[in-house]
């Protein structure tokens, strides 16, 4: 296991005590939120979500876009609250106590969320205070972290709007395992990199799973991603899970005539979406 | 395998030290922009004086100049600190909206309370700082008329302002949070009310009767006359009490009044989904 740097006192121990026992590191129970656009109308961003990540375990959610991923990643990293159901973290009602489950997780979006003008060490740092990690506490473990994505050293000096995306996004990575979380909620996090960051930030989660005890929620629209990545994959559209299973039997549950589709094939019969149009 | 445990007041003080830290790594990257505004705010407060120098001409009447142009130039000064430190508290969502972090920082385990501190500190730092030059630059232009000055007695009476006026700030940064679209706005419209009732280039006195009852809800108001009457005037901190306790009666209610509303337009947010809308 990693080192565990800035955990933040007795709530954030209790985290850990619970993490080291069976129970599942996410666990959602009809969770439902609806937003109120212009116009008085409701959109129903989850529907009755219910699912759960075990401990260790990577779980995908393949859906087209607008189909409640995003709402369902923010909904568990406490930013925004939903109007019924339960979301539980190790046991801790996240809703009831963000503050203690917000030290156990943190989260890659799509978009790179970092200060444009300052550099990545800069951001890394700035990021790891926020969960109480020192600079002296921090370096070691970003130059440790930098070499195993692969990532120059010197480009860490250079503000984060000089870097490609796939750099940038690699550098995301680096600050939410920074904190050393045992939940890692990551969002589409190779959506718009070209094929060899996409391949480079993929093997980086790859290597976070074989090397963390971080257990995993992937949303994304990449077929293989989902595949190769997680143990669990679950098909999401207008905010309801339809299937969550491991890749093969969620397959074979769309297989026609001796058939098994492929998991793109799946994904197409089980939404009526083709890949394309649900990354459009 | 290692665990280190620290205790969560420490934990607090790192992240504090983080946003100020960051704050002057960002104040660094765009150090000619702050280069601009500083250029700006010291030729703006220096025309304002220099109406002073020109006010016995243009009014055709003998009046002390010195000691008119010490009262605009004090004025100027404060009136450049205190609208600093409200403009930071207040942009702090609006800012982080801008930049892209506001869910990052937000989704962080550390409280509210540590973030608006930080962001006060440096901007407390920062104010004190430019206001500094401002003044060293300004006294190579002007006589200033401070022979009675109490020095002492005029950073007291900065320093309770500063608080209650970050609790000020405070509540205006929650605007943004209620309305993506209109909240930045109305908060600038509060900082030129302040402007307008605060008496900061002329007596209040001299503004309408419903002006001068906004005024008196004003730490700005408070500030500048227990600043003027300690460094025009001389006076001592006993006789500064009529512009201290006010003050501190402000700071008392502002600050946790702030991060009470802050608190509640937070949760607004999160229910409706406005944290990360920028419009």
């Amino acid at each position: 296991m990693a080192h565990r740097l800035g955990e933040a006192g007795s709530e954030g121990a209790a985290v850990r005590q619970r993490e080291s026992s069976a129970m599942n590191a996410l666990e959602l129970r009809g969770v439902e939120k609806s937003f109120k656009k212009r116009r008085s109308e409701v959109v129903r961003a989850l529907d009755s979500v219910s699912f759960t990540v075990g401990r260790g375990e990577v779980v995908g959610i393949l859906g087209p876009n607008g189909s409640g991923k995003s709402t369902l990643v923010r909904v568990i990293s406490t930013l925004v609250v939903p109007d019924a159901g339960s979301v539980r973290v190790f046991g801790v009602d996240a809703i009831r106590h963000p503050k203690t489950v917000q030290r156990s997780m943190n989260r890659v979006s799509v978009e790179a969320s970092f200060f444009k003008k300052l550099s990545a060490m800069e951001n890394l740092l700035y990021g790891a205070k926020l969960y109480g990690v020192t600079t002296r506490e921090a370096k070691p473990r970003i130059k440790e972290i930098l070499d195993n994505i692969g990532f120059d050293r010197k480009r860490a000096s250079e503000p984060m709007e000089h870097l490609s995306r796939g750099m940038q996004q690699k550098i995301a990575l680096a600050r939410a395992l920074l904190t050393s979380p045992v939940l890692m909620l990551l969002d589409e996090p190779t959506t718009g990199l070209d094929p060899r960051s996409k391949r480079d930030v993929q093997a980086f989660i790859r290597r976070i799973k074989a090397a963390h005890d971080s257990s995993i929620l992937l949303c994304t629209h990449d077929m293989d991603e989902a595949e190769e990545l997680c143990d669990r994959v679950g098909i999401m559209v207008d905010g309801r899970i339809l299937a969550l299973e491991e890749p093969e039997k969620l397959k074979r549950r769309y297989a026609r005539d001796g058939h098994v589709p492929s998991l793109e094939e799946t994904f197409m019969a089980a939404t009526g979406y083709t890949v394309e149009e649900a990354s459009a | 395998m290692q665990e280190r445990i620290k205790p969560r007041w420490l934990v607090e003080l790192v992240a504090t030290w983080g946003y100020v830290q960051r704050n002057y790594y960002l104040t660094k990257r765009y150090f000619m922009w702050e280069l601009v505004w500083l250029v700006y705010v010291t030729a703006n407060a220096m025309t304002i004086t220099f109406i002073g120098a020109g006010a016995q001409d243009v009014a055709g009447i003998q009046i002390n100049t010195g000691r008119y142009m010490t009262y605009l130039l004090i004025g100027a000064l404060i009136w450049s600190y205190l609208s600093m430190l409200f403009d930071v508290l207040s942009e702090t969502v609006s800012w982080e909206r801008w930049e892209g972090t506001i869910e990052y920082t937000f989704m962080s385990p550390t409280s509210r309370v540590t973030h608006l501190l930080g962001m006060g500190i440096y901007a407390v730092l920062y104010g004190i700082a430019q206001t500094a030059i401002m003044l060293g630059v300004i006294s190579l232009f002007f006589e200033l008329d401070l022979s009675h000055a109490n020095y002492l007695g005029a950073l007291v009476v900065l320093a309770i302002c500063s608080v209650s006026l970050l609790g000020f700030g405070i509540v205006a940064a929650v605007l943004p949070l209620l309305s993506p679209e209109k909240g930045q706005q109305v908060s600038y419209i509060v900082s030129a009310l302040l402007l307008l009732i605060s008496g900061i280039y002329y007596p209040v006195k001299v503004l309408p009767e419903w002006m001068q009852f906004m005024a008196q809800f004003s730490p700005v108001t408070y500030a500048l006359r227990g600043i003027r009457d300690a460094l025009l005037n001389g006076a001592s901190l006993r006789e500064l009490w009529g512009s201290i306790w006010p003050l501190m009666v402000m700071g008392a209610v502002f600050v946790p009044l702030g991060l009470g509303v802050f608190h509640l337009g937070e949760s607004y947010a999160k229910r409706t989904g406005k944290l990360k809308r920028s419009g």
